[in-house]
């Protein structure tokens, strides 16, 4: 068993907790798991990647055209990532967009949102949520990073137990939170439904 | 905390791996500067002292947050001859800063295991430069691990400590980027923490006069040559045999990418991975080389084994061809990936080239790190930006401010290293009729930011030294430094006031401004422009991302019916919480961190606090 998965977004959405709690859910699993992130520079604003490899493993990071998927907690960041996916990949998105500030400066352009998920469906199987009206809904927007997970968990390509998952998920947030993310969990799981033959 | 798991098998950050290791060897004393990559080495000592603390235990060890590298270093070099186990980490460039106390610290050596990490950092992923600190070991005779995983990184520490102790010298102990930021399953053993005392015998053959460093030298070489037998038995050190004999030389993080390879195309060859690569094990390399047919050395950065088994083959008149950098994607730039190293092995074993895979017809704009909503340097920046000549010149330094380079501000002309702000500021100012306004942070300030302010008062520098006080070390984690009232064990410390420092220096010109006033910081900067000499406003507000959640969550918005699209927010403020939505500018309410410093900068009074 071999899973290569690519978490994308923007620093400050929780990308790296959103990483770490499935690699964490791959080790008790028994599996394997590699994670590569990197930190430093801006705290907050700038692209993030982590990567996740399970199962029989050796390289944290991913090469083109071999990633099983990509969890984008924003449009663009997953077109970012799209040469990494592998050729029947899944691309799972959130909707909604932050522009940087370089765009409002004029100084470059973020493509129309159209294109992008023609673009990202042309070359992938697309799951569009709307991620933040999900976690809004949850209780918080902070908890769009685990909305994405539930909706990873959801499509069936993890090879791991959802109760694993929701398990680490438990043990990673503050004790107060984790009915919320319980229910972000479950509902970014219930989303992804849909979409699945 | 994963770090403290009492089960045998935990996932770990590489740099957390390292801190484990230490802890069941253990460990006495810690140091450190806090630099990415390596920070969550030090902060996880931290962590575990505040968590030690928080449950009324004593830690077992003792650990700071050093004022630079090299203090780092001098404190745990103390420790360490008095019998002490020590670790001291830093970035790469940190060891440029500790270089002076690490060379001859290799000659005087130490009684107690003294590991020394540095994490470089292949293709300046949050550094200003890539060099490959490698050559350190070569250049100070440090032996010198390098591991490729957490697992393997937890190993080594505890070896290390073992083999410095032998020795009677430090150990040099090499991260990247890919090392210290992958996360891996680590098998644990069990954390032996114990507080002891170390004991101090003095030798006169510990005070380098000359007379004693000429002693001392062939001292160091002599233990090189132990280190290099210790270097051929080493268990970090072996080869795979994979069915044929072509080889593949490597370590560190480049040996994942050549295991997932070799495994993925199903490659028949030998490969030779080395951890412990100062020495490197001569007689081990001479036996690999006599047996391939050829050889491929995949190594990140400089040709540091390459040359060195090149210069073995020659020796031994071994006539096996050995291939590395210049060949297929191997460059001595940036660090390695996937992509690089099978496409090159790929060309190596004459497998037919993959596919490729074509870019998408849409592009990602670019989403470069920027400072943060409710940065108060962004305020500081603003408020001299009104009030400074054109021409102004502005030397920078470490830290988060440097990404003040980006438009709109533009605050960032000129940057070599930690501390460099001030001496640049001097030289500008005689060399140039420009104004000189220099900017550093409060932690660079202790660590290297002295020297240049004494210089410049001794010498009348005209230059105005602005330091951006955010009560914290922000960019690499939020570390406390000697102006914060509690050190890293968590423990109340003494604050030293940047202000008050700076009077002690002799400047004559000292300002303290709130920057989120913008009006008095633009009245500040005017005087200190005006003054003739040395200058010092201290610009001081906490960081936006220490602040409590009561403070930061009011958000603000802006009135559509006062907004005159003036674009000032945008286009000269740059505050990355605006954003335009068809013709109009609107706050990301999830963004914005209420500092309410825009409402300052908008002169139609558009900007109004959210109704909650």
């Amino acid at each position: 068993m071999k899973r290569r998965l690519i978490f994308a977004g923007v620093g400050g959405q929780g990308v790296l907790t959103e990483a770490n709690i499935l690699a964490k859910a791959f080790l008790a699993a028994g599996e394997k798991a590699l994670t590569s992130e990197v930190h430093g520079m801006a705290q907050r604003g700038g692209s993030v990647v982590c990567t996740v490899c399970a199962g029989d493993v050796h390289s944290p990071l991913i090469a083109d055209g071999s990633a099983d998927a990509i969890i984008s907690m924003e449009p663009v960041e997953a077109l970012r990532y799209i040469k990494k996916l592998k050729e029947d990949g899944i691309v799972i998105t959130d909707i909604n967009p932050v522009i940087p500030p370089n765009v409002s400066l004029g100084e470059s352009t973020y493509p129309d949102l159209g294109e992008v998920f023609n673009e990202l469906s042309s070359r992938s199987k697309l799951i569009k949520i709307d991620a933040l009206d999900i976690a809004k809904r949850a209780g918080n927007a902070i908890t769009k990073n685990i909305v994405m997970l539930g909706a990873l968990a959801g499509i069936n390509i993890l090879v791991i137990d959802k109760e694993k998952i929701l398990q680490v998920v438990r043990e990673n947030v503050p004790d107060k939170y984790v009915e919320m993310n319980e229910r972000a969990f479950d509902m970014g799981y219930e989303a992804v439904k849909k979409f699945i033959d | 905390m994963d770090v403290l798991s009492t089960k045998d098998k935990a996932l770990l950050l590489g740099n957390e791996a390292i801190v484990r290791g230490a802890i069941e060897a253990g460990i006495d004393v810690a140091t450190t500067y806090p630099g990415t990559p390596s920070s969550e080495i030090a902060d996880t000592f931290s962590k575990i002292a505040r968590y030690y603390k928080s449950k009324g235990q004593e830690p077992g060890f003792y650990f700071q947050y050093s004022t630079n590298e090299k203090v780092a270093v001098e404190v745990a070099a103390a420790a360490a001859v008095s019998g002490l186990r020590a670790l001291t980490c830093m970035k790469h460039v940190g060891l440029n800063v500790a270089s002076d106390a690490f060379m001859t610290y290799m000659y005087v050596g130490c009684k107690g295991g003294h590991i020394i990490v540095t994490a470089d950092d292949p293709s300046c992923h949050s550094s200003q430069n890539e060099q490959d600190n490698r050559y350190y070991a070569k250049f100070g005779n440090a032996p010198m691990l390098e591991p490729s995983n957490p697992h393997e990184a937890k190993e080594m520490v505890i070896e290390a400590f073992e083999i410095s102790e032998e020795l009677s010298l430090p150990i040099l102990f090499r991260m990247t980027t890919r090392t210290s930021h992958i996360r891996g399953p680590v098998e644990l053993g069990k954390i032996n923490l114990k507080k002891k005392r170390g004991k101090f015998e003095k030798n006169p053959l510990m005070v380098t006069v000359p007379e004693v460093a000429r002693k001392l030298h062939p001292v160091l070489l002599e233990k090189m040559e132990r280190a290099e037998r210790i270097s051929e038995k080493s268990k970090f050190n072996f080869v795979e045999e994979l069915g044929d004999k072509t080889g593949i030389i490597t370590s560190g993080a480049p040996y994942n990418y050549v295991k997932e390879v070799v495994q993925e195309l199903g490659i028949k060859c030998r490969i030779l991975k080395l951890g412990m690569t100062n020495p490197m094990p001569r007689k081990m390399c001479i036996d690999f080389l006599k047996e391939c047919d050829r050889v491929i050395v995949v190594e990140e950065l400089e040709p540091f084994l390459e040359e060195q088994l090149k210069a073995m083959a020659y020796e031994e008149g071994i006539d096996t061809k050995i291939y590395g950098k210049g060949y297929g994607e191997l460059s001595r730039l940036y660090e390695y990936d996937m992509d690089i190293v099978e496409s090159t092995l790929r060309k190596f074993f004459g497998l037919k080239e993959k596919k490729e895979i074509k870019e998408p017809s849409v592009h990602a704009p670019p989403r470069p790190p920027v400072m943060c909503p409710g940065c108060p340097h962004r305020a500081t920046y603003y408020a001299i930006k009104q009030v400074a000549p054109e021409g102004t010149i502005y030397p920078t330094d470490i830290g988060c401010y440097t990404l003040g380079k980006a438009p709109p501000l533009e605050m960032a002309d000129f940057l070599l290293c930690m501390g460099s702000n001030v001496g640049t500021a001097c030289g500008f100012s005689y060399a140039t009729d420009q104004k000189v306004i220099s900017f550093m942070g409060d932690s660079t300030f202790f660590h290297a930011g002295l020297p240049g302010i004494v210089n410049a008062v001794h010498h009348n520098h005209d230059c105005v030294i602005a330091v951006l006080d955010n009560r914290t070390t922000a960019m690499t984690g939020h570390q406390p430094h000697p102006g914060t009232e509690y050190d890293g064990m968590g423990n109340e410390a003494i604050m030293l006031k940047v202000e008050d420092v700076v009077k002690g220096l002799g400047v004559q010109h000292i300002e303290v401004v709130n920057p989120n006033n913008l009006k008095k910081t633009m009245e500040a900067f005017k005087r200190a422009l005006n003054y003739k000499g040395t200058s010092v406003v201290v610009s001081k507000a906490p960081c936006a991302l220490i602040l409590p959640k009561s403070v930061t969550e009011g958000s603000f918005e802006i009135d559509q019916e006062k907004c005159t699209k003036c674009n000032v927010c945008i286009e000269k403020f740059g505050c990355p919480a605006f954003y335009r939505d068809g013709d109009q500018i609107k706050i990301d309410e999830t963004l914005c961190n209420g500092c309410g410093v825009c409402t300052q900068v908008c002169e139609a009074n558009a900007i109004r606090r959210r109704k909650k």
